[in-house]
């Protein structure tokens, strides 16, 4: 089976191949039998590379441990949902999954392409052809999954505990799906670019891909916070990691190319910026791959490192960015520019957010970046934290999360923000009311504090308006305007679910921000602690044995003002006997958006434990706030007028498509 | 009142370019302000830290020299087997602490030149020496290869 997999995979390379040079010939040359290779091959591609995944997941599912791959990442003890997803918790299996994402997305676009003018599609599919074949070589050259070992040990090395966690099955792959959706935005800019043609169909037929990789990426990313919130047991959420900015980067870019996208599908103009912001995106997912994966940076991604892989994904880099780019720069000139607007209008909002996201992903990547260019050039180890990104990405969030309600209000082309403003009214005296009540029942001296609290207010009320107003409040009855919201387009649902979610998750980033407490203490058994109205007590410390590690177990009840107990909490120090490593795991215990967060230390000298107690109130926001924008891009996508086959007929008429008439 | 198409070009420009003065400024005030330098022990000998200035520190943790005190305090020494730097931490180590092993903490020097870290950091896997270390023993000739690394 291993063999299986590996002849797939070269043989993935081989299609690729193809995928990447006929189509793309034909669609020059006009040949209609050459373009229509672009499909098969892409499918075949995508088959090939699921045998070759499958037959990894395979090799790891059944401990075969004369691969390499297997027997240094795995063990037979492992529980079985981790035996899978440690498939991809190395390099190997991680850059296999990445292309299997790849070619996944490769083959979608071959099936549901159908209604593209065979030109574009051939082309596009050739694009993400290239993509595919370097990482494929990429692979086969530096990083094979399949190499075999000549005497076979008869255990495993086991994997890194820290991954062996359900976070491990979820996470890579939604991260993935994100990063590698947006090479086919990718694809499609460099195919305009090379066509010299691109209009308001062809945003339509971006938003969608856009769309689906943000959503993807939006949920990687949030999983991956709270993974390491509880896993780390740090009780942090983002820690500014040079790993966590290389999935933030693409996300801000991306969030920036929806918005762009909009502006051109409606209104036919931005075309050229949003092909550059296409190409600027997919290069972040590029170079997000490169941070982690070549071995600069040190965290717990960066596994094994090698420089060879280091200097082939630099390579991969240097062709594919600067490749776009100056076919960018030599081909932009021929797009023609699209419709004229107002600096205060719908688009003009727009502009102002993608100026915005833009330049807060430039600071995140001069503080990712910086450390390691000073290294090269002066030798000087610095590190850029927390202090750093809320110095310059903090100041540039302010204005633009105070803007979002405003946007949907302004009418195309030329807006009124004196009326959007008096329509806000409503929205502005609920985030004041916001602020007053933080001030008045919270913490009088926290003044950041309750201004943060009004802004999360701000946006959840702002885009409440928004619906309120389309469903036409105040002018119409109720029914009516239940009717009339049945009828608005998913996308302005989605637009107002999204916004709101950006409120709900900054609501809970202001609140754990300003009022969580801390408690490290030392505690023996009996020992309580008075925290958020109730009463924690240490109960006792049990061994427990699991089926790869052997842990103490310190339980705690949870008791209320009563003296009645309402909940066990339990947190364990582990030790991983394959490779000898301890993990803490933290005892959490949430009460419907708070949580308290128990964290175990070592023992003290005096016999007790060291216990780090957190209480987090309102943290779980953060993460429902990115399920809700996750929410408002599904809703989005669900729209009618966006579904993949809608373009179909304005397609066949390309001038009928060019003027942006709707499908 | 309404302004010419070029009059409206150029305001765009000049509105664009004091955006990205202001971002640019910004970023420079942080990189001046907000970084945090990577020093060894036997850096300090000739940099001469100043009381209160926020670095983070490197190196390994001193054979003998974890002290636990009463509660959640701890004392440790940092060495680059050339220097050493004591060091206090009030919190709770991470799991990979130990003697002998690598290890990075962020914090300020007090007057007595004792190290106040409020941060410690022994990265995720059992054979990790923090990079920063592993280079900086490199300079100063003491590692040697076959070393834990990773």
């Amino acid at each position: 089976m291993v063999e299986i997999g590996h002849f797939a995979l070269v043989l993935a390379l081989a299609v690729g191949l193809v995928q990447s040079v006929l189509p793309i010939y034909g669609a020059r040359t006009g040949d209609e039998r050459l373009m229509g290779m672009a499909a098969p091959a892409a499918v075949t591609v995508f088959a090939l590379v699921t045998i070759s995944f499958v037959a990894l997941i395979q090799a790891y599912v059944t401990s075969d441990f004369s691969v390499l791959n297997v027997v240094e990442n795995s063990h037979s003890a492992k529980p079985l949902i981790y035996k899978i997803s440690g498939t991809w918790g190395n390099h190997e299996g991680s850059m296999l999954l990445w292309v299997f994402i790849l070619s996944l997305f490769g083959a979608l676009v071959a099936l549901f392409g159908g209604n593209l003018p065979s030109s574009l599609r051939a082309t596009v599919i050739a694009v993400q052809g290239w993509i595919g074949t370097a990482f494929f070589l990429f692979i086969l050259f530096t990083s094979n999954p399949f190499i075999r070992v000549a005497s076979p040990p008869v255990e495993g090395q086991d994997l890194n505990p820290i991954l062996q966690d359900i976070g491990l099955a979820i996470h890579p792959p939604l991260l993935y799906l994100g990063y590698v959706g947006f090479s086919v935005s990718f694809a499609f800019a460099v195919a305009a670019l090379i066509d010299g043609r691109v209009d308001a169909a062809w945003a339509r037929w971006v938003r969608p891909w856009t769309l689906a990789a943000w959503i993807f990426l939006t949920a990687g990313i949030a999983m991956g916070s709270y993974w390491a919130y509880y896993e780390l047991g740090w009780g942090g959420f983002w820690f500014w990691d040079p790993v966590e900015n290389a999935s933030f980067m693409p996300w801000l870019a991306g969030t920036a190319l929806l918005h762009s996208a909009i502006v051109m599908e409606k209104r036919s103009a931005l075309k050229i910026w949003t092909i550059l912001l296409s190409i600027i995106t997919f290069s972040f997912s590029l170079l997000g791959t490169f941070l982690v994966r070549s071995g600069v940076l040190t965290s717990v991604h960066a596994f094994a490192t090698d420089p060879s892989r280091g200097v082939f994904i630099l390579m991969i880099l240097m062709v594919f960015i600067g490749g776009s780019l100056a076919l960018f720069a030599w081909r932009a000139g021929t797009l023609t520019a699209g419709g004229l607007f107002q600096p205060i209008s719908r688009e003009g909002a727009l502009v102002l957010n993608n100026l915005f996201l833009t330049t807060a992903a430039a600071t995140v990547l001069i503080g990712t970046l910086y450390p390691l260019l000073l290294e090269s050039v002066t030798g000087e180890k610095i590190s850029v934290g927390a202090p750093f990104f809320n110095l310059t990405f903090g100041p540039l969030m302010l204005p633009l999360l105070l803007a979002v309600p405003f946007g949907p209000l302004l009418a195309w082309k030329r807006g009124d923000l004196f009326a959007a403003g008096q329509r806000l009214v409503a929205a502005f005296a609920v985030a004041l009311a916001a602020v007053a009540v933080v001030l008045l029942f919270v913490d009088r001296t926290a003044l950041l504090a309750a201004l943060g609290a009004g802004l999360a207010f701000w946006l959840l009320a702002g885009s409440l308006t928004d619906l309120a107003l389309k469903a036409g409040i105040g002018k119409v009855s109720a029914p009516v305007m239940l009717r009339r919201l049945r009828g608005l387009p998913g996308s302005a649902f989605g637009t107002a679910i999204a916004h709101f979610g950006l409120g709900v998750t900054l609501l809970g980033i202001v609140s754990v921000t300003a009022f969580q407490t801390e408690n490290i203490l030392t505690m023996a058994k009996g020992d309580t602690l008075p925290v958020a109205g109730y009463t924690l007590r240490f109960d006792e410390t049990v061994p427990v044995q699991g089926p790869n590690y052997t842990a103490d177990e310190a339980r705690f009840s949870l008791v209320n003002a009563a003296g009645k107990k309402i909940a066990g909490i339990s947190s364990a120090k582990r030790m991983y006997t394959a490779r000898r490593m301890p993990t803490t795991e933290a005892g959490i215990h949430t009460f419907i958006f708070s949580q308290l967060y128990v964290s175990l230390g070592d023992p003290a000298s005096n016999g007790g434990m060291v216990v780090r107690i957190w209480y987090k109130p309102l943290v779980t926001l953060i993460w429902i706030g990115g399920l809700v924008m996750m929410f408002g891009g599904i809703v989005s996508l669900a729209d009618r007028r966006l579904r993949i086959g809608a373009p179909a007929r304005s397609a066949k008429g390309t001038e009928a498509a060019a003027t942006g008439g709707r499908a | 009142m309404a302004m010419t198409r070029k009059q409206k070009r150029l305001a765009v420009i000049f509105g664009g370019l004091a955006f990205l003065g202001i971002a640019t400024g910004l970023v420079l005030v942080a990189l001046n302000q907000k970084i945090v330098f990577f020093v060894t022990p036997s850096d300090l000998t000739s940099m001469h830290a100043e009381a209160g200035q926020r670095m983070r520190l490197g190196g390994i943790v001193k054979d003998g020299s974890v002290v636990r005190g009463d509660g959640t305090r701890v004392r440790f020494a940092v060495t680059d087997t050339i220097k050493d730097v004591p060091v206090t931490y009030d919190g709770i180590l991470p799991d990979l602490f130990r003697e002998g092993q690598g290890v990075v903490t962020e914090g300020l020097f007090n007057r007595d030149g004792v190290f106040v870290a409020d941060t410690v950091l022994a990265k995720h896997d059992e054979n990790y020496m923090p990079k920063e270390v592993v280079e900086s023993l490199k300079e100063k000739g003491v590692w040697q290869e076959g070393q834990a690394t990773n």
